[in-house]
C-alpha cells in the first residue's frame, strides 16, 4: 500500500525558530528519511515552500481566475510530503509519528487510490 | 429437512458468523464484500443442504462457498492488475483451506481490534462490532443505538470502507500497544451491554439480546486473551449486573432499587462467576477501571447477602476509580456511598464539589442523589424540588414513578 503522509504546521512559527533549531529540524528531517530509505518504505519528498508564495486557478465558464494566495486559509498549512509504501494503516502511522512533522505540527495519513 | 438445514445454518450463523468473515476479510480487508460472499453462501446452503443432506463441517462448506464467491466477483469487476493479484492470493487461500478445514482458524478478535481501531469514529465501533463479527443487521443495530436506521447504515457503510481504503489491519496488536488498543475494544463492549441494560423492563427483545451478545463478546475475549485483568474484570462487571436483571422491576413492573431487590431472584451461579473472574484478574495485580467496577459491584453485592456493610472499603474503591477515570457520575456514587460512611451532610459537601460540571445538571441520578441526601438532612423544601428535576430528566416511566414515591415520602 501507497500513503502520502502530509505535514501541516505553523509556517510562520517554524520560520520564526533560532537558527539553532533551524539546524536541528533540518538534521531530524534527514535523518528520517535516511531511515524511511533504509527500511524500503521511501517512494518519494519533499518541501514545499510557503503559502505566500501559493497561487489558485481555476477556470470559470472558460475564463482562468488566477488568485494570489493558498486556497484555504488555515493555522496550519502543507509545508511538505512524504510518499511512503507501508503494509497497512498501523505501519504508516508508525512512520507518520516518527516523522519530526508530528512533533511541529499534524500529519496527515492518506492512502492512495491505485487505479 | 429443511428445517434441519436451516436450524444447522442458524446454528453456524451464532457460533461462526464473526469467525468466517474474519477469515475471508483478513487479506483484502474488504468486510463488506466478505459479508455479501457468506450471505450468499448462507442463502445456497439452504437450498442446496435440503437435497444434499447437511455437511459434516458446515463453517468449512460455507468459507469455501463463500471463497468462490469472492473469486467470481474479483473476476467480474475489471480493476487490471489489483485484480490479478486479488484473484491470486484468494486462490492460494482456498487451496491453503481445503486442508485446514477441519480446523478453522479464530481471527474474531482480531477484527475486533480492526473495528475498534483509533483510525474509526468512536461512536461507530460498538455498532461495527455488532455488525461484522456478531451478524446483526443494520436495522437491529439502529433501534438498539436509537438512531435512524438509515443513518447508522450509512455510518456501517462508511467504517468498513474506511477498513478497506486505508488498510486498517486484522490483527492483535503488538503487547506495548494492547493495553490502549484494547481498552477500545472492551469500552465498545461494554457500551454494546449498556445499550442492552438501558431496557430495563425487558420488553425489547433486540435490546435484551444486547446484553447477551455483549457477555458472549466479553466470553470471547476472555477466552482468546485469558491474562488481560481488564477484560476479566469487564466480563466480571456484566456477569454481576445481568444477574440482578430479573429482580429490578417488581411483579407490577415497578421500579426496584438495589437496597429492596429480592436477592433470591438473583442469578447465583452468574454471581459466583463473577466472583472467580474478579479473583482471577486481581492475580495480576494490575488494576483498572473495569475491575474496580467489577469489584464495586461484588461489595454491593456481598452488602445484600450478608447484611453486613463495609462502607470504608466501598469509599475507597470509588477514590480509586475517580483517579483512574474522573467521571462526575462516579463523583455522585461515591457521595452516596460517603453518605453511609459519614454522615448525608458530608456526602452533600462533596457533591456540591462536582456541581459545577455542566452535564450533571441534566443527569437525573445527580438530582436524585442530591434529593435523597437533602431528605436526610431535613432539607424538605430543597430535596422535593431536586426531586421534581430529576422527575423532569427520566424517561423511563418506571423510574419516574419510584421518585415521585420518594418525593411524597419527604419530610416537612
Amino acid at each position: 500500500m501507497k500513503y502520502l503522509l502530509m505535514i501541516y504546521s505553523d509556517e510562520k512559527a517554524y520560520a520564526a525558530r533560532s537558527p539553532e533549531d533551524q539546524k536541528r529540524g533540518y538534521e531530524a528531517y534527514m535523518a528520517y528519511t535516511e531511515a524511511l530509505k533504509k527500511a524500503g518504505a521511501f517512494l518519494g519528498s519533499d518541501r514545499l515552500r510557503p503559502t505566500d508564495s501559493a497561487t489558485t486557478v481555476r477556470v470559470v465558464n472558460g475564463k482562468s481566475q488566477v488568485l494570489n494566495g493558498p486556497y484555504t486559509e488555515t493555522k496550519e498549512q502543507l509545508g511538505g510530503y512524504y510518499m511512503i509504501e507501508a503494509s497497512d494503516l498501523d505501519a504508516a502511522l508508525a512512520w507518520a509519528a516518527r516523522c519530526p512533522g508530528a512533533h511541529h505540527g499534524i500529519m496527515e495519513v492518506r492512502p492512495v487510490w491505485v487505479m | 429437512m429443511n428445517n434441519i438445514a436451516r436450524a444447522t445454518a442458524d446454528a453456524v450463523a451464532r457460533r461462526s458468523y464473526g469467525k468466517l468473515i474474519a477469515l475471508l476479510g483478513t487479506r483484502t480487508r474488504d468486510v463488506a464484500g466478505a459479508e455479501d460472499a457468506l450471505s450468499d453462501a448462507f442463502a445456497t446452503a439452504l437450498a442446496e443442504w435440503p437435497l444434499s443432506g447437511c455437511p459434516a463441517n458446515p463453517e468449512a462448506w460455507l468459507l469455501t462457498v463463500a471463497r468462490r464467491k469472492l473469486i467470481d466477483r474479483a473476476r467480474k469487476r475489471k480493476h487490471g492488475e489489483s485484480v490479478a493479484e486479488q484473484l491470486l492470493v484468494l486462490t492460494d487461500e482456498l487451496v491453503d483451506h481445503a486442508a485446514e478445514a477441519a480446523a478453522i482458524p479464530d481471527q474474531r478478535l482480531a477484527l475486533m481490534f480492526a473495528c475498534a481501531h483509533p483510525a474509526i469514529d468512536a461512536g461507530i465501533r460498538a455498532p461495527l462490532i455488532l455488525q461484522v463479527v456478531l451478524g446483526l443487521d443494520a436495522a437491529t443495530i439502529a433501534s438498539a443505538f436509537l438512531m435512524a436506521p438509515a443513518a447508522m447504515g450509512q455510518r456501517l457503510v462508511r467504517a468498513k470502507a474506511k477498513i478497506r481504503q486505508a488498510a486498517i489491519p486484522f490483527r492483535i496488536p503488538e503487547s506495548e500497544e494492547l493495553g490502549e488498543r484494547l481498552a477500545a475494544v472492551l469500552e465498545a463492549i461494554y457500551a454494546v451491554f449498556a445499550e442492552g441494560w438501558a431496557d430495563a423492563a425487558g420488553t425489547d427483545v433486540a435490546r435484551r439480546d444486547l446484553a447477551e451478545e455483549a457477555i458472549y463478546l466479553g466470553r470471547l475475549i476472555t477466552t482468546l486473551l485469558p491474562e488481560e485483568p481488564e477484560a476479566l474484570g469487564l466480563l466480571a462487571l456484566m456477569l454481576y449486573t445481568e444477574a440482578r436483571r430479573r429482580a429490578r422491576r417488581d411483579a407490577a413492573g415497578e421500579y426496584v432499587p438495589l437496597a429492596s431487590q429480592d436477592t433470591s431472584l438473583w442469578d447465583a451461579p452468574m454471581i459466583e462467576e463473577a466472583e472467580a473472574l474478579l479473583r482471577q484478574a486481581s492475580r495480576q495485580a494490575v488494576f483498572g477501571r473495569y475491575q474496580l467496577e467489577a469489584a464495586l459491584q461484588s461489595a454491593h453485592v456481598h452488602r445484600r447477602l450478608t447484611g453486613i456493610a463495609n462502607w470504608p472499603h466501598v469509599v475507597q474503591l470509588y477514590d480509586a476509580l475517580l483517579q483512574s477515570c474522573g467521571s462526575p457520575v462516579v463523583a455522585i456514587n461515591r457521595a452516596l456511598a460517603l453518605a453511609e460512611l459519614q454522615n448525608p451532610a458530608a456526602a452533600l459537601s462533596a457533591l456540591d464539589a462536582v456541581a459545577t460540571d455542566p452535564r450533571l445538571l441534566e443527569y437525573q441520578p445527580y438530582w436524585a442523589a442530591r434529593a435523597a441526601l437533602l431528605a436526610k438532612t431535613g432539607a424538605g423544601t430543597e430535596a422535593r424540588h431536586a426531586y421534581d428535576v430529576a422527575i423532569g430528566l427520566e424517561r423511563d416511566p418506571a423510574v419516574r414513578r419510584f421518585l415521585q414515591q420518594r418525593r411524597a415520602e419527604v419530610r416537612e
